[in-house]
């Protein structure tokens, strides 16, 4: 099966870096897959999974937003924070759902701390959902 | 002539002080090496979002995204990266020099602009001055990850979209060498000045052009200010070793002199007591 270059960089380092066979990421315009020699192109991703398919094994990647950008020879994923589902932190995520939903329950009026804590639910909510396999 | 005993309690403290400014030297150096390396690891994502950044933008004309143009400047907003500590030689007090000779000569009052303060000393100095610090960050770690800035990064970028101010400046030592230190001054918005590359990779844009700068413009402003922090923070690591190196140079010049002068004084106690037994035996006979 043809495979296509995929890396993931973070600002604090590079996070994945191997060949794929099948990417398949949420956008915010909706999922998408990526396969080898799709037409370049920039989309930015969702708070969500992404997918990596090779030789029928599977790998999941929880990305915090940022974008994706494929190239004729590679595909590049940026995002401010990303993690192999291997070495995600659950009891860090756990907490802060805990935070999140605290200061969900606190902040009726204020719209803006509202929206962060919606935004921090749901990225710790979706390195849960990563570390444990299902999305 | 100072005493024996004075001299000596001097070389015992100057030992002690060089010993503990020896160690922080060591310690600043290790931290630089981690904070060099920090600063590596960040350069595929910049390097990445930069092509991304200019092959959108010089693809696309006229986006008239508000970020990409300049507006009439009412307000500025000045990011000042400082450390926590002093102890760094010039670190804190060239940048502090820089923004305030900035300010002079660009704005007439006080309202004109507001100040980001990344870093104790920073914060003290203008608040101390009477000068508006809307957002400040202190006890930053020594290697700060994204997530540690990303809330003042946020709101930096945040507040300019909001038209809180029209541009924002960023002042950091920028690392050159362990021994050069170059004060930095930055614009980071309006991001007007990024290369236009001739050579366009063409994209598809999904949904649109448009919808993508909306999400790659604010992260990258976002991660301009967090190089700068890595960059400066790389810079008070190197500039507190040089500091302590030349402190414990001092210290160890100042012993050796002092060491000499003890030894004259002990030579001239014993030649005194010689000449005082000689005196006193010639005094008997």
């Amino acid at each position: 099966m043809k495979t296509i270059k995929v890396n993931i960089v973070t600002p604090d380092g590079p996070v994945y870096d191997s060949e794929v066979n099948l990417i398949i990421a949420n956008t915010t315009s909706g999922e998408i897959g990526v396969l080898p020699g799709h037409i370049p192109m920039v989309a930015p991703l969702r708070v969500g999974a992404i997918q990596l398919k090779t030789d029928g094994q599977q790998e999941l990647i929880a990305v915090s937003g940022g974008f994706l950008e494929v190239r004729p020879d590679q595909v590049s994923i940026l995002a401010q924070a990303a993690e192999v589902s291997s070495t995600i932190d659950l009891n860090r995520a756990k907490e802060s759902v805990k935070r999140a939903e605290e200061r969900l329950n606190l902040s009726k009026k204020d719209d803006v701390d509202l929206k962060r804590a919606e935004l921090s639910l749901k990225r710790a909510m979706n390195r849960i959902n990563v570390y444990e396999g299902n999305i | 002539m100072a005493s024996l005993r004075d001299i000596k309690s001097r070389i015992t403290s100057t030992k002690k002080t060089s010993q503990i400014t020896r160690a922080m030297q060591m310690v600043s150096a290790s931290k630089l090496n981690r904070a060099e390396l920090n600063a590596k690891s960040f350069v595929p994502y910049m390097s990445k979002i930069q092509e991304v950044v200019v092959a959108i933008a010089s693809g696309t004309q006229n986006t008239g995204h508000p970020m990409l143009t300049y507006r009439p400047v009412a307000k500025t907003a000045y990011l000042v990266i400082t450390s926590d500590r002093g102890l760094a030689g010039a670190y804190n007090s060239n940048i502090l020099r820089a923004v305030s000779n900035a300010i002079r000569e660009r704005h007439t009052s006080n309202d004109q602009f507001v100040i980001f303060a990344v870093g104790r000393i920073g914060r003290d100095y203008f608040t101390k001055r009477g000068l508006t610090v809307i957002e400040s960050m202190v006890a930053l770690p020594d290697q700060p990850s994204f997530s540690d800035i990303k809330e003042i990064a946020h709101k930096a970028v945040g507040m300019f979209t909001e038209g809180t101010y029209d541009e924002l400046y960023m002042y950091y030592n920028h690392f050159v060498s362990a021994v050069q230190l170059d004060v930095t001054e930055k614009k980071v918005l309006p991001l007007t000045d990024i290369a236009k590359s001739s050579a366009t990779a063409s994209y598809e844009f999904e949904p649109s052009a448009e919808g993508i700068l909306e999400v790659l413009l604010p992260e990258y402003a976002e991660s301009l200010i967090y190089g700068a922090l890595l960059d400066g923070k790389a810079s008070e690591h190197a500039a507190r070793m040089t500091a302590m190196k030349s402190a414990t140079d001092n210290a160890s010049e100042l012993i050796s002199s002092l060491t000499l002068q003890f030894n004259r004084a002990r030579q001239a106690a014993i030649t005194q007591e010689i000449t005082e037994i000689v005196g006193g035996v010639a005094a008997l006979e």
